[in-house]
């Protein structure tokens, strides 16, 4: 599967989270994701880069554009940390679980609004956490 | 980025309009500049404009849920108002139902249903609540 264009973003503090959901809207845009299309990803893309930065202790985000055929285009979305790492993932992807102080929505949440969804973690090596939507 | 949104009084409401991206340290600052201007002003109602919130997340929404809790510590009642038709759907599938928020179409059915409340409470009656 060709990806058409490709980017990375650091995820250090709050304006980087913003940074992030912006330059994935316009990604999206220029996709012609529908406006809900759109709010779906940028939404997921937030509850990502925030674990990122909350739990992974900052690292990074890859955008990369992807078309199959001529016709199916995607947007995939790498979140990568070197933090902690996550000791029981299916713990971690409950509705409700939370080590913080949030709701234990984010990655819930954030797979019910991607097509696809792919986490990897390791403790004491990081996260790894990878979404597409496609349109 | 900015670093703090403007509560505007009008007689016994205060007026909130989110005008930018909220980071998360916007969104906190939102919530405590609120419960002081509430018990400052002896605030009886907050309405919250979201109408230009492209995106509420998980954050922004556990402060609105804060807001709307705490105001009815303090006796007051909170509205939010003009979420865009994008942002309610993708809320409910990310799980957040907003339990407890009363929202309205735009800030005048806003102030109209916060004037219900307020002229609702009677004063000698029991607390039932
Ligand atoms: N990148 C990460 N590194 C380490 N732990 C993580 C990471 N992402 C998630 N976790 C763990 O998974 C838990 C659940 O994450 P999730 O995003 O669902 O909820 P939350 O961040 O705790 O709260 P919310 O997202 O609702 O504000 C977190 O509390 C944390 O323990
Ligand atoms: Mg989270």
């Amino acid at each position: 599967m060709p990806t058409i264009k490709t980017d990375a973003l650091p995820i250090r503090s709050d304006e980087d989270v913003v940074r992030v959901r912006q330059k994935v809207r316009q990604w999206a845009t220029e996709l012609s994701f529908s406006l809900v299309e759109q709010t779906k990803v940028v939404t997921a893309a937030s509850e990502l880069a925030r674990n990122t930065l909350v739990h992974g202790g900052g690292g990074e985000v890859t955008l990369e554009t992807l078309a199959e055929g001529t016709k199916r285009k995607g947007l995939r979305l790498t979140f990568q940390d070197r933090g902690p790492g996550i000791p029981n993932i299916e713990r971690a992807m409950t509705e409700g679980y939370t080590t913080g102080d949030g709701l234990g929505l984010g990655l819930s949440g954030a797979r019910r609004l991607s097509s696809e969804f792919d986490i990897h973690s390791e403790v004491g090596v990081g996260t790894s956490v990878t979404i597409t939507r496609w349109k | 980025m900015a670093d703090r949104i403007p509560i505007l009084r009008m007689g016994d409401c205060l007026l909130v309009s989110v005008q930018v991206e909220m980071h998360d340290q916007l969104a906190l600052t939102l919530q405590n500049d609120l419960t002081e201007k509430i018990v400052a002003a002896r605030a009886k109602g907050v309405l919250i404009d979201i109408s230009v919130l492209e995106m509420v997340d998980s954050f922004i929404g556990r402060m609105l849920g804060n807001i709307a809790s705490m105001s009815k510590v303090l006796d007051a009642e909170t509205v939010v108002v003009g979420m865009q038709p994008a942002v309610a759907i993708t809320l409910v599938e990310l799980g957040m139902e907003l339990p407890g928020i009363r929202t309205a179409l735009d800030v005048e059915s806003g102030m109209e249903l916060i004037r219900e409340l307020i002229d609702g409470q009677d004063p000698d009656a029991d607390d039932q609540d």
